[in-house]
């Protein structure tokens, strides 16, 4: 297996506002190599974002945050780098595409200019090349007649073209690692196929890493090589998407998968609920954290916080979070 | 059909509905020459794409909207003069769901105060009695006693939509509008609110209109479904039939947008890849609206508007390349 490009062990994250502390992240971790797509999957709430993004320094505003672990991108220690040193990182070495795109891009300024000033800066274009990358990535994200595009301000693209407008500006300085943080939630049916068509082209053609933070599983479906099931701040679960989307272990993740009706399967479970809600973050108790909710629960999940055990040898592991199924199902662990 | 859909005709049926907004840049039609027939019982969901025209309709059937033209029927009353002649017995048959329960609710009223004041305004019961009902309606949509006292912002997303379907309920309407009460919620919290709409419709015999953009869902949960594209119905029918085997180049395309949550169903997959976004609706192109992004168009697409006409699934759809025995595939 390629050495992972990005990699994340054992992250805690505490957030502090003026009148709660929450554990957004209690321990969890992820990795990523090059031509691969890792999804992570949660649900409002569950510290998808704030995992993925939190190493890099990309964290809510006005609140204070206490981060521990380990974080490494190519091998470097990013949690140990200078703020200028991460700031290359973050501009350079990682492209973010987000559900809003006028979060990323000047209402202000014309769309073309924004993507050359990143392509001077990180890519170190001349301004002249700059340009033509520009317009080169308008195309490659899809945009009709680029060259006009180049000067549009972003109130004059739809939706759909913003969000191409917004790959190609994540793209623009030939980033390593491209974070898609529900990229696909507030666009259309028609226009999420496309969009997630598009990301998956640029994973081929560039051989780059890819993760994809999101609750959709349908998008999961359609990009991921791997899934991590995130609940409340740890991972239930984890391993390739055909493991995971069509064997799950753990219970969270089993409710999750019937709750999302699929009308091209014969075998169509409708629309089962998971019943109760996520924990409240801001006063964990020690045990399993899905124990309210879930229906395979004993006495010993309100105590014992359980660890992944690896369900299935392979090229890539499947690892579950659940003592209780496993057992109860005879399943064989590998560690 | 049963019973109570066949008794006393459809529970909603629009004529002609036109919405139109003038804007700086021009104007709007929203909703533009929209039949719609509603049967009672039923769960009908009205699907299609950002600027397509099924909120605006929503709101124009309940009159939340003034309409440019066109007439909506509820319950067999013109709607306008029932409205206008006894508005408090119209809003005792026919309620609404909005997308957003926070915005629709009152900050600083408890849930307890929020269920009880449609009541109070409508002279119902003692006070006891009225403490009786808002048990009731707490028990109807699966929340615990302990919320009464809670303000909607210490709710959950899913609480609070309960919340405003249990409000909608008070009065036992006989029709509820639903404006896509699902799509602010989490999956599994939407499942729950899915379920719940499904248990009331089949416990009260209601009547419920719900726009939505989940299709899966809409498939799931639906008796009938209407597809708009840019302010006019695409295609109609029963769900199943309809999602099995759309006739309309647009919803075989809608359809095929839709992704199977299973990876290996959907590696094996074609799919359908629509170019361009759809056309502004201040704009909308002649002949077939479809015709800019259809796959199979033909010349008379661009010259003539096709009307609604009957397919093989025996509902209708709006396509020159489709009748009752045949119909394009793209």
């Amino acid at each position: 297996m390629t050495a992972p490009i990005y990699e994340v062990e054992g992250l805690v994250i505490d957030l502090y506002t003026p009148t709660v502390s929450v554990r957004a992240v209690d321990g969890a971790g992820f990795h990523v190599a090059p031509g691969e797509t890792l999804a992570i999957v949660g649900e409002s709430g569950s510290g998808k974002t704030v995992m993925t993004l939190g190493p890099l320094g990309l964290l809510p505003e006005g609140v204070a945050v206490d981060l521990r672990g380990t974080a490494r991108a190519d091998g470097k220690d990013i949690l140990a780098m200078s703020p200028s040193d991460l700031s290359r990182l973050r501009g350079g070495f990682f492209g973010v595409i987000f559900q809003d795109p006028m979060s990323a891009l000047n209402p202000m300024l014309k769309i073309g200019p924004q993507l050359a000033e990143q392509a001077r800066r990180y890519a170190g274009l001349s301004a002249e090349a700059a340009r033509k990358e520009a317009v080169s990535l308008l195309a490659r994200s899809g945009i009709p007649d680029p060259e006009d595009r180049y000067g549009r301000y972003p109130h004059e693209l739809s939706g759909g073209m913003l969000q191409r407008a917004m790959i190609a500006l994540a793209l623009a300085a030939r980033p390593r690692v491209l974070i898609a943080d529900e990229p696909t939630t507030a666009l259309d049916a028609t226009v999420q196929a496309q969009i997630l068509a598009l990301i998956r082209q640029i994973q081929k053609e560039d051989g780059i890493a890819v993760i994809l933070i999101t609750h959709d599983i349908g998008a999961v479906s359609v990009l991921a090589d791997r899934v991590a099931v995130l609940y409340a701040g740890q991972v239930a679960e984890e391993g390739s998407a055909v493991d995971v989307l069509t064997a799950p272990v753990h219970p969270y993740t089993r409710g999750l998968l019937a709750s999302v009706p699929d009308f091209r399967s014969d075998n169509a479970s409708g629309t089962k609920e998971i019943p109760g809600i996520p924990p409240n973050q801001a006063r964990l108790e020690p045990g399993c954290r899905f124990v309210d909710r879930c229906d395979r629960a004993i006495p010993a999940c309100r105590s014992r916080r359980p660890r992944l055990q690896a369900v299935a040898k392979g090229t890539v592991p499947h690892r579950v979070a659940c003592p209780v199924v496993i057992a109860a199902e005879g399943i064989v662990t590998h560690d | 059909m049963t019973d109570r859909e066949s008794r006393g005709g459809p529970a909603i049926q629009a004529t002609g509905l036109k919405v139109h907004f003038q804007t700086a840049a021009g104007l709007v039609r929203a909703v533009d020459g929209v039949d719609l027939t509603v049967a009672r019982g039923a769960f009908h969901g009205i699907v299609g794409e950002s600027g397509c025209g099924k909120t605006t309709l929503a709101r124009a059937l309940i009159g939340l909207q003034s309409a440019t033209a066109g007439q909506v029927n509820i319950l067999g009353r013109d709607r306008a003069e029932w409205a206008r002649a006894d508005r408090k017995g119209f809003a005792r048959a026919v309620q609404f769901i909005f997308q957003d329960p926070l915005g629709s609710m009152s900050r600083r009223q408890t849930v307890g105060q929020t269920l009880e004041e449609p009541l109070q305004i409508h002279g119902q019961g003692d006070r006891a009695a009225r403490r009786g009902r808002v048990a009731e309606l707490l028990d109807l949509v699966a929340l615990p006693a302990t919320v009464l006292d809670r303000l909607p912002r210490s709710l959950s997303g899913g609480q609070r939509q309960r919340v405003s379907i249990a409000r909608a309920l008070a009065l036992s309407p006989q029709v509820l509008i639903c404006d896509e009460p699902l799509s602010a919620l989490d999956v599994s919290v939407r499942a729950q609110i899915v379920n719940l709409f499904a248990r009331l419709q089949a416990q009260l015999g209601l009547t419920i209109v719900i726009v939505a953009h989940d299709l899966a869902i809409v498939r799931e949960v639906c008796s009938a479904v209407t597809v708009m594209y840019l302010g006019r119905v695409a295609e109609e029918g029963a769900a199943k039939p309809l999602f099995d085997d759309p006739a309309h180049p647009y919803s075989q395309a809608l359809l095929s947008a839709v992704p199977s949550p299973d990876p290996r169903i959907e590696a094996a997959r074609p799919r359908i890849l629509l170019e361009g976004d759809p056309p502004s609706p201040r704009n909308p192109p002649p002949g077939c609206r479809f015709s800019t992004r259809c796959p199979v168009v033909e010349p008379r697409c661009r010259e003539t508007e096709p009307a609604l006409r009957t397919v093989q699934h025996g509902g209708a759809a709006a396509c020159h390349l489709a009748d009752a025995r045949d119909h394009a595939m793209i």
